[in-house]
């Protein structure tokens, strides 16, 4: 009974590479029939692996390669039997474990696989992420408690994780809402959970966002058809599309009606408020995660589609996957880059002192608010069409971020910060209908925007508040939020305007965001804290759609 | 100053007159403030800024204070106060971060007087001196409190929290040096204000941010705070730690709070999301305000009383761009719709009674319960001094006990327990649950079923009806003749069409009961036949006599097993019948061919024997015939407080009763019943309720928190796919340690070394050995 499940499942977690899978489980088949602890060698040690007890976790490892290696012993012919699903375990393993013990082993019985003759696969990348060169996440990541922590309790630590693992206490922050947000009791069932952050992610073309997913979908017991496009998921399901359209790219639009209509008693299928604010968390943090896909430049998981191959890649040609972020080679040099980094510094010392004495009027004001927030900013690069995989879910692909008000045009009214703010009045919403949902978002929020470690390029003991308040306020700018106690010809002055390009693109246009305009900002920072800027976008995204949102719904229910 | 306040609370509370009244704003309000003398009101929002003047019948604008074709940010209020000892002079915390004074003594159009811009952030709070005339304290978002002198130019000293955001910031009526701030962290900050260099002392009142804080006017040492937790706590601040003294649980978050003027425990409270009432609380009765006005359709943004020494007048300005006066003697007060009397019963019968005293001391005739025996009297909550308004508020509370016999409640018990509610053809179903109530000795409710049966089992007898029809059953028909009591032969000969198989005890029950009906139902009977006519036509004639009407349809080959496995169940409901139709003369007043019917039963359990399946059971009369009837008894059964047989059969019936009783009634029996199964803690049979009923509302009742995280047993890890095995060692989870199969059922495991397995093969083991099946050394013990 059990033995004939097994297979059915491997081939139900590892939906993308059917074929070979299936062919794979059916040439072992001959042998697994005597005893079923070998239809898969490795996935049971792999477990163990991720046992607490030390011990255990050598004896796992000691385990593991013993039977790698008597598969290797037993089939000289080099059939198929170490299965591609093991192989690429192990080439997760050997990339993104930890735990340094693990990593070395995995890649030693990689190497002997390959001496045996099996085709191996290799990793198309060269780190988690296109933009950042892996020596420098990985010399600051790999061995932090909370990396370990996130493997033992989920099996793996995805390329999302190790990149913010350059902020450990934003990790763990986020580890905590990912759980709350997808494990934990609440009102949707957990397989429509990850299919709503597909949905949200399809509308930012995030190939890696969908494919963590869709997985996870399958694992929580979901139809693969719905996969398929979303003309296969169910009514309810579809009626979100206004919703994440809008929330994905022009969130200002968001009306008490949008609302209406899916809430209201005679809607038909009927959301309840419970999960409908349920929904829009989701969407909401999946549309500003895949800000953070894109602005790092993500590399595809080991696994994904794109993210292997199991031919040696000539050395002519690196392969370059169409999945992953653009590599065109956006280095400069860097060319007084220094010089930029003492004048920044300088301007924010100025502001700080400053601003008391300097007066403006109200016109003054509004208009610096205005130049901001019209100034155009080219994110031009207009990518290819995405892949099928992710074209497939999304309705409306046309439909995408526009200025919140372009030149000349009347402008929707723009949202006081003071009418309508996360700390006063979407908290409390929040709470009241979905209970502990407000508690992490407000610790999210909170952790963002006080991450500090007091430095900046290679300056030591600088407070960065007035350069994070600006990041932070312009993002609310685009969106069309407005602080009237925020001088936003701060922002012309910290923000380069090479950095507002980066910005923008981010938060806008996630999927048009480049190597070249990754690198072009802040040329003389580390890399983490151009994932700091990143977090910061990503925070001020997220805060500014449900805003919006949450705003409607207090219109609705009064 | 002191005596300066005393005189004009002795002219104030005599001039004050008015009416509860409100006028249109222009724009949303954020903030109002009265002047001294309680004649104006000045009103300020992002969009607003106006001085009204109270008249007795109306608001009256006096003066708008935004001037200028396109107003400042500095106009943009969060806060505005009007100063109490010098009533020209006001002060306004704007969004942009300013701090803005008025001096309405100015000629000119804008009164604009002294402009301070030191905050970095928005001014959440303003705050003037009680006695000072020139001192002014400002709260903000950056975390900053200055204090300003008005004949200077700039503060004459900054506070800093050390913490986030400042929300509210109150000078001490009472100390002249200290005043408290709360803040967006939760804590509440006392300082004095001539030590900017550090607090006093702090303590978290909240969690979350503390939105506002009031010092009590008369108590020295009172504190009141309210938070985004939806808490207000009155906090004593005299002694070494701040104490919590009392604690109102509202129902948003708070986001003004003012103690009530002249009334030592009164306070009024209004919230910054979703609720938009004003309420004013009694703060030792913290579970139902004193007072409401429900005015306003938006949130209420600033309260305030009129005058400082009258209790009787409250202002208040809202997002719905309204001011209200609201008169004390108009409000709404909770507490008169509140039910003055409570009632529950134990769940053994007794009877608990609580009521406000004054009423069962002047009303002697409601105290006796008819089944009560004892009675114990006593008080819970005694107020001493009978001045205040709602002084009286002692209530004894009464306990009845019932005697032990007459009210044992093992019956329900072991009804609920033994009730089948699904899972079986419909008369069985009922048959079983006769049986049952009839061995609990409740023969009414027995007959009840057996009545139910026989209503509502007319498709059974399509099959036999429509055979004999057809004339092709030599057989069948002998048996019914045989089978049928002479009362009912009587009935056949009535017409052609008639149903052929009719039992006895429809007989008894309902021919008796509902003679001139029956010729009505002959015909509908029609289209049962008919039905099952094709499936007839194929079939071997002697195996129709399926009964269960479902696998009529469904199956139209039998066989004979599971007919033979019917039969079997008819052999053993069948005595049962006579049984309780005897019992039934005590109450039934269907007493007519009693003997006929005993007398002619044990030949249906000989035939039936051979061949027949179900007693052929033919109702005379088309089921919805009887639905109006049978929605009677049910309502019947509910009031007398037997909600169990309402439920059961309201589920046993399913879709042939369902529509003739409406939603809600059918919600409040299940909601019933359901609790009173709780409350006996037979939780399994009130889920299967749950699951069975069909009420939405009811239904999702055990949807919440349905999760149930498992671990698997071999590598300690979570499970999180479903099926058996474990995703991450691809094992089977919950293997049997003697068969090492999975176990798919009850799976028994010792609490010591946590192995375990099917139940049955454990108990097994058990019996020839003592240690552990998995050979871990254990020595297992299970019970």
């Amino acid at each position: 009974m059990a033995s004939s499940s097994a297979p059915s499942f491997t081939f139900q977690a590892n939906g993308e590479d059917n074929p070979r899978q299936v062919s794979g489980s059916g040439s072992s088949c001959r042998h697994l029939s005597d005893s079923e602890s070998e239809i898969c060698p490795t996935t049971k040690s792999l477990a163990r692996l991720c046992s607490r007890d030390k011990d255990e976790r050598a004896a796992a490892l000691e385990k593991l390669s013993q039977k790698i290696l008597e598969c290797l012993e037993l089939d000289r012919a080099g059939s198929a039997r170490l299965s591609k699903q093991t192989l690429l375990h192990l080439l997760r393993l050997s990339r993104s474990c930890p735990l340094q013990e693990v990593r070395i082993r995995a890649t030693e019985l990689l190497c002997i696989a390959q001496e045996e003759g099996i085709e191996v696969p290799r990793a198309l990348a060269s780190g988690p992420s296109a933009f950042i060169p892996a020596k420098e996440i990985l010399i600051e990541g790999l061995n932090q408690d909370v990396l370990i922590e996130s493997f033992l309790s989920l099996g793996r630590v995805d390329h999302l994780t190790m990149v913010m693992a350059l902020h450990p206490s934003y990790l763990s922050c986020f580890l905590r809402i990912q759980q709350a947000l997808f494990e934990l009791d609440g009102p949707l069932p957990r397989d429509w959970r990850h299919y709503v952050s597909v949905m949200a992610a399809a509308r930012h073309h995030c190939s890696y966002m969908v494919q963590q997913h869709s997985k996870a979908f399958l694992e929580a017991g979901g139809e693969e058809s719905w996969l398929g496009g979303i003309k296969h998921a169910p009514v309810k399901l579809r009626s979100l599309h206004t919703l994440n359209k809008l929330l994905a790219h022009r969130p200002w639009l968001i009306t008490q009606q949008h609302i209406q209509e899916l809430v209201c008693a005679g809607a038909e299928p009927r959301w309840s408020l419970a999960e409908l604010i349920h929904a829009v968390i989701l969407m909401a943090h999946t549309h500003s995660l895949c800000s953070f896909v894109w602005g790092c430049g993500l590399n595809p998981e080991p696994d994904h589609i794109g993210g292997y191959a199991f031919h040696p890649p000539s050395p002519s040609h690196i392969p370059r996957s169409p999945y992953s972020p653009a590599h065109e080679d956006g280095r400069q040099e860097l060319v007084d880059g220094a010089v930029e980094v003492e004048v920044l510094m300088k301007r924010m010392v100025e502001l700080q002192q400053q601003q008391e004495e300097e007066e403006c009027t109200q016109e003054e004001m509004v208009t610096r608010f205005e130049r901001e927030r019209s100034e155009s900013i080219p994110t031009a690069v207009v990518r290819g069409a995405p892949p099928e995989l992710v074209l497939c879910l999304v309705e409306e692909p046309e439909f995408r971020y526009e200025d919140f008000a372009p030149r000349g045009e009347q402008s929707p009214p723009i949202m006081r910060a003071q009418d309508y703010s996360w700390e006063d009045h979407g908290f409390s919403l929040v709470q009241r209908l979905l209970p502990d949902m407000g508690q992490f978002l407000d610790e999210e929020f909170q952790v963002v925007s006080n991450l500090t470690y007091n430095r900046m390029a290679m300056h030591e003991d600088v407070d960065t508040y007035t350069l994070r308040k600006a990041l932070w306020n312009y993002i609310h700018c685009l969106y069309g939020i407005r602080y009237d106690d925020y001088d936003y010809g701060s922002v012309n002055v910290l923000l380069e305007r090479s950095l507002k390009v980066f910005v923008k693109t981010m938060a806008c246009h996630p999927e048009q965001t480049t190597a070249s305009t990754y690198h072009a900002f802040w040329r003389h920072f580390r890399h983490s804290e151009k994932v700091h800027a990143n977090l910061i976008v990503m925070g001020a995204r997220l805060q500014a759609a449900l805003l919006y949102t949450l705003r409607s719904i207090t219109a609705y229910i009064k | 100053m002191e005596k300066m306040s005393r005189v004009t609370t002795a002219l104030g509370s005599s001039s004050i007159t008015g009416r509860t009244m409100f006028c249109h704003l222009d724009a949303p309000a954020n903030a109002i403030s009265v002047c001294r003398d309680a004649a104006q009101v000045v009103v300020a929002g992002r969009n607003i800024f106006k001085i009204y003047a109270l008249e007795e019948e109306q608001f009256v604008e006096k003066l708008n204070l935004r001037v200028g074709r396109k107003p400042s940010l500095n106009f943009s209020c969060a806060d505005v106060m009007w100063h109490q000892m010098e009533e020209n002079l006001l002060a306004t915390a704007a969004t942009n971060g300013a701090v803005v004074t008025w001096n309405l003594g100015k000629p000119s159009r804008n009164k604009q007087d002294q402009l301070f811009t030191e905050h970095k952030r928005t001014v959440n709070k303003v705050c003037f001196h009680p006695t000072e005339a020139y001192m002014l304290l400002s709260g903000s978002q950056d975390g900053f409190m200055k204090c300003f002198d008005l004949r200077k130019k700039e503060s004459v000293s900054t506070f800093s929290g050390q913490s986030e955001s400042v929300r509210d910031v109150q000078f001490s009526m009472k100390d002249y040096f200290t005043f408290a701030a709360s803040f967006e962290n939760g804590n509440v900050q006392l300082w004095d204000i001539r030590r900017p260099d550090r607090y006093e002392r702090m303590f978290t009142a909240h969690t979350g941010p503390v939105f506002c804080c009031d010092w009590h006017p008369d108590d020295r040492g009172w504190l009141a705070t309210g938070g985004r937790d939806k808490m207000v706590k009155v906090w004593d601040m005299t002694t070494n730690r701040a104490k919590e003294i009392y604690c109102v649980q509202t129902i948003a978050s708070v986001a003004r709070v003012k103690w009530r003027p002249e009334k030592k425990f009164h306070l009024a409270t209004c919230s910054m999301m979703v609720d938009h009432n004003i309420y004013v609380w009694d703060i030792r009765r913290p579970f139902i305000p004193f007072a409401t006005f429900e005015e306003h359709k938006d949130v209420t943004t600033g309260i305030v009383w009129r005058h400082q020494h009258d209790p009787h007048y409250l202002l208040s300005g809202s997002k719905d761009s309204t001011l209200y006066q609201h008169m004390f003697k108009d409000a709404t007060r909770p507490v008169d719709k509140a039910n003055p009397e409570g009632l529950c019963f134990g769940l053994m019968g007794d009877l608990a009674f609580a009521v406000n005293e004054s009423l069962v001391s002047s009303d002697g005739g409601r105290k006796p319960y008819p089944g009560g025996d004892r009675r114990y009297p006593f008080f819970s909550f005694k107020k001493p001094n009978p001045t205040e308004q709602f002084a009286h508020v002692s209530s004894a509370l009464s306990v009845f006990e019932t005697d032990l016999d007459s009210s044992r409640m093992d019956w329900f018990v072991k009804t609920a327990q033994l009730y089948l509610l699904s899972g079986k053809p419909f008369t069985e179903l009922c048959d079983h649950n006769a049986t049952v109530a009839r061995e609990l000795k409740r023969p009414q409710v027995s007959t009840t079923w057996t009545m139910l049966r026989i209503m509502f089992s007319d498709p059974a007898l399509g099959p036999n009806h429509s055979l004999s029809k057809l004339g092709g059953l030599p057989l069948m028909n002998s048996f019914s003749m045989k089978e049928m009591g002479p009362e009912s032969r009587l009935e056949r000969c009535k017409g052609e069409s008639r149903q052929d198989n009719i039992h006895l005890e429809p007989g008894n029950s309902h021919i008796s009961n509902n003679n001139e009906e029956n010729e009505e139902t002959e015909g509908s009977d029609g289209p049962t036949e008919y039905m099952f006519g094709d499936a007839e036509l194929d079939d071997d004639d002697l195996y129709p006599l399926e009964h269960d009407n479902q696998t009529v349809a469904e199956e139209p080959v039998y066989t004979l097993p599971p007919e033979a496995f019917q039969l079997r169940h008819e052999i053993i409901d069948n005595p049962s019948v006579p049984e309780h139709l005897q019992q039934d003369k005590a109450d039934s007043p269907h007493v007519s061919g009693n003997e006929a019917e005993v007398a002619c039963l044990t030949p249906i359990e000989s035939f039936s024997l051979i061949s027949i399946s179900q007693p052929l059971y033919s109702p005379h009369l088309h089921a919805n015939f009887f639905c109006p009837i049978v929605r009677e008894m049910l309502s019947h059964y509910a009031e007398r407080g037997d909600v169990q047989m309402a439920v059961s059969v309201l589920i046993v019936l399913g879709e042939k009763i369902r529509k003739e009783i409406d939603d809600l009634t059918q919600e409040h029996w299940y909601m019933s019943y359901i609790d009173l199964l709780q409350r006996f803690e037979l939780w399994n049979v009130s889920n299967e309720v749950i699951k069975l009923s069909t009420c939405s509302a009811i239904t999702c009742l055990n949807q919440t928190s349905t999760t149930l995280h498992i671990n698997c047993s071999n590598c300690k890890r979570p499970m999180s796919n479903k099926g058996w095995i474990c995703d991450r060692c691809r094992q089977c989870a919950s293997a049997c340690a003697v068969c090492h199969h999975v176990v798919k059922g009850l799976f028994v495991w010792c609490q010591g070394c946590s192995h375990g397995g099917h139940l049955e093969h454990i108990m097994n083991w058990l019996k020839n050995n003592s240690h552990c099946p998995a050979g871990c050394g254990h020595l297992c013990e299970y019970t």
